[in-house]
């Protein structure tokens, strides 16, 4: 196989380099790790994440039609229902379901499309940290 | 009956009967490919299925797929934007086995399967009671009549029209 003249172990390693970053599972607590690099990042005053304004993040309209809680349910242990289709919902708390945040992929995939639909811009990471501190906590 | 006339008979017959027999098989044909269950594809499947029934590449023609999938960050309301790899890998198997341009409402610039021609022309028998029913909510929600809308089977034998 010709190379170009470059090592195979290189293009093996930009090979491996390239894969999707959703091909390695992952858990809540790291996913929310990289929230909080993130989180640091861009505020030095930084202050961890809370339950408590997670849940109120979760339910609260942020000026436009829906919550999080209007498809996820004001119970994310139980499955919801899309507000538009009616298709059911898995449930997005990981004690219920423990396929949830366990794919980085899906969870960046998941809040860019739903803080569109919710709150018309990105979330920041202190809010992605503050709900998924909530969505931990339930039981 | 002289032989000759009998044979003209039993050709007749013959031709007959094989002309029949072919126009059912290509009915049953064209039936199993409107309504039966069609082709898949595992991507299209977990990215379009999450939010809907994962809707046949049939149910509309390729030029408004091409819309559709252009414009997924705005998708009925919705942001549905996918990744580079998964929207030209699925907006290949929707525009390989895209419905007839005529499926499309004609001289409509709609997306909505459910404002085709054919679409209301399938539903025309509905009560208008069926779809406000809390169970059935939208028309995007296949599955609420038709059992095995997740296989891509709309055939009248898997229907079930909630009481």
């Amino acid at each position: 196989m010709r190379t170009n003249g470059l090592p195979r172990g290189l293009v093996i390693a930009a090979l491996l380099g390239s894969a999707p970053i959703h091909a390695s599972p992952t858990s809540p607590l790291e996913i929310q790790a990289g929230f909080e690099a993130a989180a640091r990042e861009t505020a030095p005053d930084f202050a961890g994440f809370s339950n408590r304004r997670g849940e109120q993040f979760f339910k609260a309209r942020h000026g436009g039609e829906w919550a999080c809680a209007s498809c996820h349910t004001n119970n994310p242990l139980v499955p919801g229902t899309h507000a538009r289709t009616g298709k059911r919902i898995a449930a997005l708390a990981p004690s219920a379901n423990p396929k949830r945040f366990s794919d980085a992929g899906h969870v960046d995939k998941w809040f860019k499309r739903n803080c569109n639909d919710v709150l018309d811009r990105p979330c920041t990471a202190q809010e992605k940290g503050d709900v998924l501190e909530y969505l931990m906590s339930l039981k | 009956m002289d032989p000759s006339a009998k044979r003209i008979a039993f050709d007749l017959s013959v031709w007959t009967l094989s002309l029949i027999a072919a126009m059912v098989l290509l009915a049953h044909e064209a039936m199993a490919r409107d309504f039966g269950p069609a082709a898949r594809n595992d991507r299209w499947q977990t990215e379009c299925g999450t939010c809907h029934v994962a809707y046949a590449p049939r149910f509309l023609p390729a030029p408004a797929w091409r819309r559709i999938m252009s414009s997924l960050d705005r998708h009925f309301g919705t942001d549905a934007s996918l990744d580079a790899t998964a929207t030209s890998e699925i907006g290949a198997f929707l525009e390989r086995f895209a419905g007839r341009e005529g499926r499309q409402a004609s001289g409509s610039r709609s997306l909505r399967i459910t404002e085709t021609g054919w679409f209301l022309h399938e539903h025309d028998e509905v009560q208008p009671a069926v779809w406000r029913k809390p169970e059935v909510r939208s028309r995007a929600n296949c599955q609420a009549c038709h059992t095995r809308a997740e296989e891509g089977d709309f055939r009248e034998r898997t229907l079930r029209v909630p009481n």
